[in-house]
């Protein structure tokens, strides 16, 4: 492994938004990041769709985990995507959504760019793992 | 054009994702970073670097979404590099400096980025410096550096602003805490803030006598106590007259916001006296001097380190030694020779 190598460290924007304000989920999602060994930046609560935008442009973060309890994730995510693209940030961030996000949505969110979606009771290992296996790389 | 010629013309284009793997680039070391940091080089020079450092909980961050509403409100654009500590066990971090950037979100040309300190111990980064070039070249006004919450001893910011901005809670401790050597030491000024609560008053009055006591130096003059002293309290600016900057002290209110009109200003006096001193061009050459000293440095490690590993690694020269067939004055000496002669190493890369 070298130095190059070391100083890689999958940076994560955990972020809340909209009119939601039950964090305890991301909270727990930054710690398990972090003990993990991913830098994560956490949003706090009540982000409007641009501010997440812009956090993930200017963090430059390799995933980007969006935690919705409101139900508005069919308005909230699109927007969130299409604010990406405009700073040519979707294709090479790894978008996440957890939350309670019903069956018959998620064909939806995936079409719009969703790269993975963890419900309720997800192990936390494995939302590592499927981050770590598909954090999408400039190389 | 190379990645790295395409990235530069984008970030001089003024293109916020550019910034933002340009500022990738510089933190995972990732190859062409040196590159990138040369052509950036020849256009840096025009932002004012302001440091704000303090003890955690001191009001940092949010005198930091203060200070950048307040220059974005005057037609600044504003960078801001805010750090935190990394876990020493896992290497992981919760970097929550953005949280408190409530007052410019949705306005790109404050660009913000939150740093892992990534193991270093001082208060920074090691990719801090150039990621304040970066945001240099990209034309940002005035970049704002926010340490790690500082400890005593947390003095690197030193290194990369032109000035330093000391955080001081009220009632922070006794006259004996300003005695001390380290943090306190680099203040160009000192903030006390929540300057709303208790203890203030006192804390103002510890930090003009310990500035007091600094300037004038070890002469054996005792007569600076009491009434002496009191005189001149209100001096807030005292660097104007003289040729070196003494310490200012200004009191805020960072979630209020007020004292922050007062702050900035401070902040340009500081700025202009650098200009006019001379002293922004010492300090200036002093970091390059320490900057080029730290490449080499690193270079140097590093090509012993290969020629070590081209000598059958380190774990052998070891058993050598333990063997008493060598000791490790001679294979140091051994190990520089290829540098000393550079006759000897053809390079093979």
């Amino acid at each position: 492994m070298s130095v190059e190598d070391q100083q890689m460290k999958i940076r994560c924007l955990v972020a809340k938004v909209g009119l939601d304000g039950h964090d305890r989920g991301a909270h727990v999602i930054a710690r398990a990041f972090r003990d993990a060994g991913f830098e994560v930046i956490y949003s706090g609560l009540h982000n409007a769709p641009e501010e997440i935008v812009q956090a993930t442009v200017q963090e430059d973060v390799d995933v980007l985990g969006i935690s919705i309890l409101s139900g508005a994730h069919n308005e909230l995510v699109p927007d969130i995507i299409e604010g990406l693209e405009e700073y040519d940030a979707h294709e090479d961030t790894l978008v996440v959504v957890g939350g309670i996000i019903p069956d018959e949505d998620k064909e939806f969110l995936y079409e719009n760019g969703v790269d993975g979606i963890f419900g309720p009771g997800t192990p936390l290992q494995e939302t590592i793992n499927f981050i770590e296996e598909n954090v999408k790389r400039d190389e | 054009m190379s990645d790295i010629e395409k990235l530069v013309s984008e970030l001089l284009d003024g293109k916020h994702r550019a910034l933002a793997k340009a500022i990738t680039y510089i933190e995972n070391n990732r190859s062409g970073y040196r590159e990138l940091i040369s052509e950036l080089h020849q256009h840096t020079g025009n932002a004012d670097v302001i440091g704000i450092t303090g003890s955690p909980g001191a009001g940092k961050s949010t005198l930091v979404d203060k200070m950048a509403k307040t220059y974005r409100d005057r037609g600044k654009t504003v960078g801001v590099i805010a750090i935190d500590p990394s876990s020493p066990f896992s290497g992981g971090a919760v970097l929550g400096d953005r949280i408190r950037m409530a007052s410019t979100v949705g306005d790109m040309d404050v660009f913000f980025r939150s740093m892992s300190a990534r193991g270093t111990l001082g208060g920074l980064s090691t990719a801090t410096t150039d990621a304040v070039k970066a945001l240099d070249a990209f034309g940002k006004d005035k970049i704002i550096v926010e340490t790690v919450g500082a400890g005593q001893n947390e003095v690197d910011i030193v290194k990369t602003a032109d000035t330093v901005a000391v955080l001081v809670p009220p009632a922070s401790g006794d006259d004996i805490q300003m005695l001390k050597a380290g943090i306190l030491e680099i203040a160009d000024i000192f903030v006390v803030n929540k300057a709303d609560l208790d203890g203030a008053d006192m804390t103002v009055k510890e930090l003009q006598e310990m500035i007091h006591m600094r300037s004038d130096g070890p002469s054996p003059d005792a007569g600076h106590h009491g009434a002496d002293a009191l005189v001149d309290t209100d001096v807030e600016f005292p660097g104007e007259s003289s040729e070196d900057w003494e310490p200012a002290i200004v009191e805020t209110v960072a979630k209020s916001g007020d004292g922050i009109d007062e702050f900035l200003e401070t902040l340009q006096k500081h700025v202009d006296w650098l200009e006019e001193s001379g002293e922004g061009t010492r300090q200036a050459r002093q970091r390059y001097a320490a900057e080029i000293q730290r490449l080499i440095r690193e270079d140097v490690a590093r090509l012993v380190e290969r020629d070590l590993e081209a000598a059958g690694g380190l774990d052998a020269k070891v058993d050598e030694v333990l063997a008493k067939e060598s000791d490790p004055y001679t294979v140091a000496d051994e190990m520089l020779a290829a540098i000393r002669n550079p006759v000897n190493t053809t390079d093979t890369e």
